[in-house]
């Protein structure tokens, strides 16, 4: 599956991804809206797999979960970034939505092809020839992300201290 | 390192609060599990999204004495939707026994305080980015999403990247017309939206402790838009007053414990002359673009806008009254307030602030969020030029992708609302609010009839009108 990288800036915000107007409408009607004042063809032509690539501060501003949600319910399969705001980042991995730190997203090109490996931590840009490190993610939260975030997380907890009272 | 070494070393407020919450001394960059001691969700965030979750996990609510529930996005409710929420939020309040729910008294995180559910020295959890305003209480107080809520609410805890901390130092005093929403505005433009790298900013100096709390509560607010994990005040006999009032008491020997050390370790220190700020006030679509507000005088608004958490608290509506007392909004120009709580409502009134608004032409909204997060049927629409009180001004966050909204102090929300444009509010205070009679604003080009405040040291300021760092 070949998988596309939307390109955007710095301080890209939860406003944004979450618009005010659609946050009492379901995940699928507000996803609809996603990016939309920004970049406005962007939730019809994403497709499943695609990964978000952005400069500094991703996710600035509300504490909206809806923001990664919304990216999470159109397919995309990972974010990179130069920097993230902690509470996004922290939303996103909640959510199993995977959130790399990576140093060079600047040389990412909008459009390229590109392979995420989450756990390895490495992004390859097969047009480019090369392939990019992240910094690692610790393992409590990769662990998370990849059991499908928070709540699955919590499930597995759950079940776990059910079988010990058993 | 031995705990001993640890508790030897001089440690921050941050990491004295986290260390009390995780049960054991704690360094920057450690990842720790913190016992949490209140939380916090409003309408939005609140039981429409936690509700499910608990009930698909058969989870119960840790202790439903330590979270809070607060209407304020949803109302009033415009439609069914909205309704719909606020009902769903009323029913799960009343099923999952929560003790504490504040139904249409104000903004979720003015009505926290102000009903004494915060206390120095606390570990809370808001769902709510500006959850970070409790941090001017001296409490490590910090926004989660949703999801992030659902585990504090099954588990009691969260985990932690134990933050540096970030010291800012305002010296001396700051002039008349300029007020904490200019600092906030003032570093926005100097570092940026992510100035604050997710790490604990701390305020502090002589500036700061002469401000009232809910001034410390804007500070506090908008350490977010920094990019800050909190926004800390040290606790003193001024948070000590306030919370008297909202019927906590805290003695002398918690005050002197939820400080921090001379020496702690700091990520940065910037030490500024409070005297040298000007008013600030930050153009369409971020708050990063803050700049004195003379530099965009003459900018035409339609609509000026004194609401939010951060800027129609008591202590704002205060300030909007000293420069609407005996004035009118401009022609053309729509004054709508929204009080952020209903007790400063009242307050307000008490005060003949409501009245004062009233004579000026303003129009009231409910005590809630109002048009800020632009969730309900205030919204602003194409081409509409707005100046707010509120946090943040990213494009389309307050209606259409091409409404504009400038930021600023209630001072300048309430001189452009006379002035029908951006303008230095500090032409526009008058000292005493009984002083002025009534007379129609002086439109431009006419003589104004109150002296202008200017402070000393303005023409020695650079460009950009900034304080410069001192050494
Ligand atoms: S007033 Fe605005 S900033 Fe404050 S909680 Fe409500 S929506 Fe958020």
């Amino acid at each position: 599956m070949t998988t596309r990288v939307w390109k955007f800036g710095d301080n890209l915000d939860t406003d944004a991804m979450a618009p005010g107007q659609y946050m009492k409408s379901p995940i699928e009607e507000l996803a609809r809206h996603c990016l939309e004042s920004v970049r406005p063809e962007f939730a019809a032509a994403v497709r499943a797999g695609d990964v978000v690539v952005a400069g500094k501060n991703l996710g600035a501003g509300s504490s909206r979960e809806q923001a990664p949600q919304a990216l999470k319910a159109l397919g995309v399969s990972a974010l990179v970034a130069v920097s993230y705001a902690g509470l996004f980042y922290r939303n996103a991995l909640n959510l199993g939505l995977a959130a790399l730190v990576c140093a060079e997203a600047g040389s990412i090109v909008d459009g390229e092809p590109v392979v995420v490996d989450i756990r390895a931590g490495s992004i390859s840009l097969p047009a480019q020839g090369r392939t990019l490190a992240c910094e690692p993610m610790p393992g409590f939260l990769l662990e998370m992300v990849m059991a499908g975030g928070l709540l699955a997380h919590l499930q597995q907890r759950l079940a776990a201290q059910g079988k010990e009272r058993r | 390192m031995s705990d001993v070494d640890t508790i030897a070393t001089p440690r921050s407020l941050a990491q004295k609060i986290i260390a009390r919450a995780a049960g054991r001394p704690v360094l920057p960059g450690e990842i720790v599990t913190c016992r949490v001691d209140l939380a916090m969700s409003h309408d939005s965030s609140g039981p429409r999204r936690v509700a499910p979750m608990l009930a698909e996990l058969g989870a119960k609510v840790w202790d439903p004495s330590r979270y809070v529930i607060i209407t304020d996005h949803y109302l009033p409710a415009a439609d069914d939707e909205s309704r719909n929420i606020l009902k769903i939020t009323r029913d799960w309040v009343k099923s999952a026994g929560i003790e504490h729910f504040y139904d249409g008294q104000g903004i979720c995180h003015v009505v926290l305080p102000e009903r004494g559910h915060i206390r120095p020295g606390m570990m809370i959890v808001g769902g709510d980015s500006h959850a970070s305003t409790g941090g001017a209480f001296g409490s490590y107080m910090f926004g989660v999403g949703a999801t992030e809520m659902l585990g504090v609410l099954v588990t009691g805890e969260i985990w932690l990247k134990v933050p540096e901390t970030l010291l800012f130092e305002w010296h001396g005093r700051f002039a008349e017309g300029v007020c904490a929403k200019d600092v906030m505005l003032f570093l926005c433009g100097r570092f940026g939206l992510d100035g604050g790298q997710y790490q604990a900013l701390e305020f502090g100096g002589s500036a700061v402790r002469a401000l009232s709390m809910q001034e410390r509560m804007t500070l506090a607010n908008m350490s977010v838009e920094l990019g800050g994990q909190v926004g800390l005040v040290a606790p003193d006999e001024i948070t000590q007053a306030y919370l008297r009032q909202a019927g906590v008491e805290v003695d002398g020997a918690e005050m002197a414990r939820w400080q921090s050390d001379q020496g702690a370790p700091l990520a940065a220190h910037h030490r500024y002359a409070a005297a040298d700020l000007v008013p600030q006030v930050a153009a369409p679509h971020s708050p990063a673009n803050a700049a004195p507000a003379a530099d965009y005088g003459g900018q035409a608004i339609d609509v000026a806008y004194l609401g939010a958490c951060t800027g129609a608290k008591l202590d704002d509506l205060r300030m909007a009254a000293q420069v609407l007392a005996g004035r009118r909004i401009a022609a053309g120009v729509t004054l709508m307030v929204a009080p952020a709580s209903r007790r400063d409502q009242e307050r307000a009134e008490a005060e003949g602030i409501m009245t004062v608004l009233a004579d000026a032409g303003a129009q009231f909204l409910a005590n809630a969020c109002g048009a800020c997060a632009g969730y309900g049927q205030y919204r602003f629409g194409d081409g509409v030029r707005v100046m707010a009180s509120t946090a943040r001004n990213f494009k389309g966050r307050m209606g259409s992708a091409a409404s504009r909204i400038w930021l600023g102090s209630p001072y300048s929300v309430a001189a452009a609302a006379c002035a029908g444009e951006i303008v230095d509010p500090r032409e526009f205070i008058s000292t005493s609010m009984a002083a002025f009679p009534p007379t129609p604003f002086p439109r431009k080009g006419v003589t104004a009839v109150q002296p202008l405040t200017r402070h000393p040291n303005d023409d020695s300021l650079p460009p950009r009108g900034g304080p410069s760092e001192a050494a």
